[in-house]
């Protein structure tokens, strides 16, 4: 999709750049995925005016506000609560949440699992870095096994949580993963979560430089970044993957596909068959 | 004009669905709860029917969620619950009203604490409905006692809810929400609607939270242009967080104050016989219907009783109360709670006169009589 002809991306007209300095620490990988989110949504030829940012409670759900466009900040772990809303209000807008492997997986497993299952038009990313960021470094559901935090002091011993196997499970029309390290695959495959019909899912792998790189001697944000292929988060996932240039771990690219009513068109279907007959 | 038509039997939740309608919510989004489950099957089968929009949530958190983003989306939206439920809505509600998003929520109360008695009337959640989301806020509270009063409150709330942009919350008892009595339809047939406060004129420079006089900013609409920011940080008029101390003084002083710039639209009360009255009973809910009786029974022995009742709950009608009940001898206060509302009613008026209550919670209305009989004992004493 990437090799379609368009205007340049210029980031600049799509952030508020009066709110800058940004919060990030340096090397945060939160700052990449908003980068390709912005860039995939320049490449559609979104209008800004139309977009809706829904995030929830984190260092990943601070990254909207950057956004010049209409941008809520809601509570920890409901941000596809407000998305439904706020989409089946108003089916034209364009409506992109942005949440964290705690505020999605943890606080709010139970809307993930119902957004997907209901596949109402929307667009998930999930900002996973494996940790509790903004909250000072705590143990998330996708840490990695032996990996330190500030509540895992001897290392973490509870199973990882693969989202994009839930997201499929419970019936999301659109699953993908992509690595920061990988910025425009990470751009081509939000590109292709929005554009497709139905709740859409993406786990984007991002890193947490500052309260959980540091603390388990992962190098700086480069090495972290480069890191991801290698396949630092082997524990985290079941399945091998061969080829290069992905982690051992994971599966990344577009998971899984399908064609599935979506919810808003489904709701309509069903009462004008049953208002006619 | 009334005719037969117009005069429908009704269930006391039924009728709080089709007011709802009536009043233009188009977006219904709640979980199932006895004794408030009434209006949402009611709202599922009607909502579609005039292009609206039902949606049965994974719990009460997605419930409020998904109401504030419709309302935020410009849809008038509403949820219900009871007891249990509106105790998981309470962080939502507080976001709704820092972020002043118009929503309505319907707590019909049942016996509590935790899951309590489902199916039996209670009054526990005054104190809840006021102070149960963290931090201080805005609320607005409305408390009908018949079903007819409940359309019209339930009218109001989406009113209010616009006019004031803030969460209003109507509480039922278990009594009200399943009473059915007739209501005279003719008397809705043209309500009175508010709807939303757009910002119109320029959009440079557009300040979402900037008081525009009475204390409501105008709100954006998505869409339109303004691009702004909503968030449960504290933020300033332009709705970016701060922590800036001048800056939230001033954003929650205007928070606070507003419901007060409207008192005389959100205050509403009912006083009967209360001129000369020595005895002033205050209720709300059922137990106003059990206490008006006793009024009339307390009056046929030659005592002279009045009923206070509030129909707005919160902000409690300071002056319209203290106005009737400093000069009587004694201020009754019968409640299905452990006493809750008693304790807004001794802080208005305990130096002034006697203040009792008659407290009943163990599932059953209060009785005129056992109204009749505390009065009497404590007229006696
Ligand atoms: C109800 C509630 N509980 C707890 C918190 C505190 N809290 C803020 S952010 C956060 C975790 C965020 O982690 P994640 O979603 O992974 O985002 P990250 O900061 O890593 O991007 C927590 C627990 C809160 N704000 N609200
Ligand atoms: S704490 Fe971690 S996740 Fe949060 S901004 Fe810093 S590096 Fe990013
Ligand atoms: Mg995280």
């Amino acid at each position: 999709m990437s090799d379609v002809a368009q205007s340049e991306f210029n980031i600049r007209k799509y952030i508020r750049e009066d709110l800058f300095p940004h919060f990030m620490c340096p090397g945060c990988g939160h700052g990449i995925a908003l980068r390709a989110l912005l860039n995939a949504v320049h490449n559609l030829g979104i209008d800004k005016n139309r977009l809706a940012i829904v995030s929830g409670i984190g260092c990943s759900g601070r990254v909207g506000a950057y956004i010049d466009a209409n941008t809520f900040h809601t509570t920890h772990g409901r941000p596809l609560a407000f998305a439904t809303g706020l989409k089946l209000a108003r089916p034209d807008l364009e409506v992109i949440v942005i949440t964290g492997d705690g505020d999605c997986l943890a606080i709010g497993g139970n809307h993930l699992i119902h957004a997907c299952r209901r596949n109402l038009n929307i667009t998930c990313l999930m900002l996973n870095n494996e940790v509790y960021g903004m909250t000072g470094g705590q143990v998330s559901p996708t840490t990695s096994t032996d990996r330190f935090t500030t509540t895992t002091q001897s290392g973490n011993y509870e199973p990882v949580f693969d989202a994009c196997k839930l997201a499929e499970g419970a019936g999301a029309a659109f699953v993908g993963r992509e690595m920061t390290l990988q910025t425009p695959a990470l751009r081509d495959l939000i590109m292709e979560a929005i554009a497709h019909e139905g709740f859409s899912f993406v786990e984007v792998l991002s890193d947490c430089t500052e309260v959980f790189g540091r603390k388990n001697d992962m190098g700086d944000s480069m090495e972290m970044v480069l890191a991801q292929k290698s396949g630092f988060r082997s524990n985290s996932y079941g399945t091998a993957v061969d080829e290069p240039f992905k982690p051992r771990g994971m599966k990344t690219g577009v998971l899984h596909r399908s064609e599935r009513l979506e919810y808003a068109a489904a709701y309509q279907q069903h009462h004008a068959e049953k208002s006619s007959t | 004009m009334s005719t037969d038509q117009n005069l429908q039997n009704l269930q006391g939740n039924r009728a709080c669905a089709l007011a709802a309608i009536h009043a233009g919510c188009r977006l219904f989004a709640g979980y199932p709860i006895t004794p408030s489950s009434e209006i949402a099957e009611s709202m599922s089968a009607e909502l579609p029917k005039v292009g609206g929009v039902f949606v049965q949530m994974e719990d009460e958190i997605a419930s409020m969620g998904a109401v504030i983003g419709a309302s935020a989306g410009g849809v008038k939206a509403m949820t219900a619950t009871s007891g249990p439920g509106f105790s998981l809505k309470q962080e939502a509600l507080g976001y709704a009203a820092l972020t002043e998003i118009p929503s309505v929520i319907i707590n019909v109360m049942r016996g509590g604490p935790s899951t309590g008695m489902p199916t039996r009337p209670a009054q526990g959640d005054i104190m809840q409905a006021r102070w149960g989301t963290h931090g201080d806020h805005p609320t607005v509270v409305l408390v009908p006692w018949s079903v007819e009063e409940v359309f019209a409150e339930t009218i109001r709330a989406f009113n209010l809810a616009e006019l004031l942009r803030t969460p209003v919350i109507i509480l039922f008892d278990e009594v009200i929400g399943h009473l059915v009595e007739t209501v005279d339809l003719a008397r809705f047939q043209n309500p009175q609607i508010t709807d939303r406060k757009w910002a119109d004129g320029k959009i440079e420079g557009f300040k979402p939270y900037r008081d525009p006089g009475d204390g409501v900013p105008m709100m954006a609409r998505p869409g339109d242009g303004r691009r702004v920011h909503t968030t449960g940080l504290s933020h300033g008029e332009s709705g970016f967080p701060t922590q800036n101390a001048g800056e939230v003084e001033k954003f929650m002083s205007r928070l606070l104050g507003k419901i007060a710039k409207h008192r005389d639209e959100v205050e509403r009360i009912d006083a009967r016989c209360c001129d000369d009255a020595d005895v002033v009973v205050v209720a709300y809910g059922i137990t106003a219907r059990a206490a008006h009786r006793a009024v009339s029974m307390l009056r046929d022995q030659g005592i002279k009783a009045g009923l206070f009742r509030p129909i707005t709950l919160w902000p409690f009608p300071e002056s319209a109360f203290k106005a009737v009940a400093e000069h009587a001898r004694l201020v009754l206060v019968p409640e299905m709670n452990a006493g809750q509302l008693i304790l807004e009613v001794e802080r208005l008026v305990s130096d002034k006169t006697t203040v009792a209550g008659l407290n009943l919670f163990y599932g059953e209305p209060i009785t005129p009589q056992q109204i009749v009989e505390k009065a009497e004992a404590l007229l006696s004493q």
